[in-house]
């Protein structure tokens, strides 16, 4: 079979590889339809992730058919279309059984901190991603669900991750009718926490970003206001002055380890690796947040220290909350949102391309270039 | 401002230019569906539901061939259920190896590890050249996106900050290449040197 595969810091290519196995019998093999490059797979590209190994196929975003199952699962069979959570979780650990299902203890022998996640190198567990034209699900049980027949399937594809994402983002910034909610970072995980923040209340929602186009978006598809931050000299006494100098009563970090705005913090976290990640759109956060306010952390952070401001977090009584996002718990609600007509996920696909062309559909994300926003994989065209 | 003297947070009223509920809900579809914080999905964080997730077992069966795992020290067992994408192999496998001596807490642990991922690609892109498919820089960057994708007109003329380190990423893929090259021209001189004396 044909996947997408690591060679090394910026580069991928197409790769044969042999078919997946049932390794386990709760195991499926899903043959995938649609995959999406998230900015998380950034992270690996650039080499950032510790244990990405050569060989490696990335893509925890898919969506796809069951080819085949293990001799324990009883809830797919072949030929079943269906979603499949980015979290690998057994349903049945401490963690899981307790709702945090990115959060289980079953499936990652390489990490305690971090739970399993599909193709996102050993350090979430050595499971190969769905980049490709198959994959092996563990706990097919327990993770994937059947597309429901109203729901569009790029819109399942964008399910599996980044709007369950954006959604849990704005869930950790317990959200109050009337407040005043930041999101930095206008990609597909901050568009989609600044839309939700509207459906939990809130007063007035702020989109900061760099990329004018992105702004854009945040603009039309989340009904924010907007601010670009190479156009201030300090966003953060602007964001001081366009909030009377109270702060935000919330901020989202929906950026994450490779965060720009700072030349020294973006070589030394992310060309240089010095820091499990640059961390200046979480301490942007911290300074942008009112005394008292809460700092939602969706943006991803490698597992080395990065130079955080947390005396000002202290002094502040900041709330911090922070987390993979655990899919699954999301989806009822979402799936009703979607059918209600509050929410439209695939409106920020940008560019929909082949499996073959998938190391130019990485540099151009990683680049931004062409105006991208989200990119859908097409793995196998049904 | 002085004339409309202090205003919050100076004083103990809520900002004043926030709409209203009824403002909101008109402009926005959806506004306010998720207003109860005690109605939404993640809350509370910790729900005890093991029923509710699909799982048939206790404990799940372990995975077969599990002998040699790598796993962290924080654990107390190898996880019965693990990914196989890449076993440990070769030089980098024994620096990995090394690494998972050391807790998560530890630097040690993914300074070791980011080690091992740097010399298993210099290994493989080294060894690549052997193969009938030898790494092929143009192709597997994907630079070609910058013609096809418009790289200039998606960067000129735009207020973009990453614009100021992106001229670093090519140094970072081929600086090992051209370092390699270099070393590889020394040796080579200091050999032909010693054998000519
Ligand atoms: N917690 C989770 O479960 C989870 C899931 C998915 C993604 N993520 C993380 O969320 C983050 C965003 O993902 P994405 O797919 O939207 O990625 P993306 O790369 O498309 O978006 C990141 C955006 O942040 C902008 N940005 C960079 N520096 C900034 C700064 N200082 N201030 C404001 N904006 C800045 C970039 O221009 C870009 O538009 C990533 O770190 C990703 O790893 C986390
Ligand atoms: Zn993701
Ligand atoms: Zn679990």
């Amino acid at each position: 079979m044909k996947a997408m595969v690591y060679r090394g810091p910026y580069k991928i290519r197409v790769e044969d590889k042999p078919m997946p196995k049932i390794e386990h019998p709760n195991d499926a093999i899903i043959k995938v339809t649609t995959a999406a490059i998230c900015g998380s797979d950034l992270h690996l590209y650039h080499g950032l992730m510790p244990d990405t190994r050569i060989g490696h196929t990335f893509g925890h975003e898919f969506i796809g058919v069951v080819e085949e199952v293990g001799p324990s699962v009883q809830n797919l069979k072949r030929g079943d279309r269906v979603m499949v959570p980015f979290n690998i979780y057994c349903g049945s650990c401490y963690f899981c059984a307790r709702g945090l299902y990115s959060n289980c203890h079953n499936v990652n022998p390489n990490a305690t901190a971090v739970g399993g996640i599909y193709g996102y190198s050993h350090t979430t567990g050595g499971y190969d991603g769905g980049q490709a034209e198959f994959v092996r699900v563990p706990f097919a049980d327990v993770g994937p669900t059947i597309i429901p027949d109203w729901m569009d399937s790029e819109d399942a594809v964008l399910l599996t991750d980044a709007l369950a994402t954006g959604y849990f983002g704005a869930q950790l910034g317990s959200i109050a009718e009337g407040d005043t909610v930041i999101v930095f970072g206008a990609g597909p995980v901050g568009l989609y926490a600044a839309k939700s923040s509207w459906l939990m209340g809130a007063g007035r929602v702020i989109v900061i970003d760099h990329l004018e186009y992105r702004l854009e978006k945040a603009r039309t598809f989340a009904h924010a206001e907007t601010f670009n931050f190479a156009e201030y000299d300090d966003i953060i006494v602007e964001m001081k002055r366009t909030t009377d100098f109270l702060g935000a009563d919330v901020v989202i970090d929906a950026v994450g380890a490779e965060a720009d705005g700072n030349f020294i913090q973006q070589v030394t976290g992310t060309k240089l690796k010095l820091q499990g990640g640059s961390p200046i759109a979480l301490n942007w956060a911290i300074d942008s947040a009112r005394k008292g306010g809460t700092v939602s952390v969706v943006g991803a952070y490698g597992p080395i220290f990065s130079a955080v401001k947390f005396g000002d977090a202290l002094n502040k009584g900041l709330t911090l909350r922070m987390n993979q996002t655990p899919v699954k718990r999301q989806w009822p609600r979402l799936f009703e949102h979607i059918q209600n007509g509050y929410l439209k996920p695939n409106d920020i696909v940008t560019h929909r391309i082949p499996l073959e062309d998938i190391a130019e559909g990485y540099h151009m994300f990683s680049a931004k270039l062409d105006n991208c926003i989200k990119t859908l994989i097409i793995a196998n065209p049904s | 401002m002085a004339a409309s003297g202090p205003s919050t947070p100076y004083v103990a009223n809520k900002p004043k230019d926030i709409p209203t509920a009824e403002a909101l809900r008109a402009r926005i579809p959806g506004w306010g569906v998720d207003l109860d914080r005690k109605d939404r999905p993640s809350y509370p964080r910790e729900i005890y539901d093991p029923e509710g997730t699909g799982a048939h077992w206790d404990y799940p069966d372990e995975q077969p061939d599990s002998e040699g795992r790598e796993r962290s020290i924080e654990h107390g067992q190898l996880t019965p259920v693990f990914g196989t994408s890449v076993p440990l192999h070769g030089v980098s496998g024994s620096i990995r190896r090394y690494a998972y001596r050391y807790s998560e807490g530890r630097a040690a642990h993914w300074l070791l590890l980011l080690l091992g991922d740097r010399v298993e690609a210099w290994g493989a892109h080294a060894s690549s050249f052997v193969t009938l498919r030898p790494d092929n820089p143009i192709t597997e960057t994907g630079v070609l996106s910058e013609g096809r994708r418009h790289g200039i007109a998606s960067r000129l003329g735009k207020k973009r900050v990453d614009v100021n380190h992106q001229w670093i990423d090519p140094i970072v893929v081929a600086g090992p290449w051209v370092a390699a090259s270099a070393g590889a021209v020394l040796a080579v001189r200091a050999i032909t040197r010693r054998g000519r004396r």
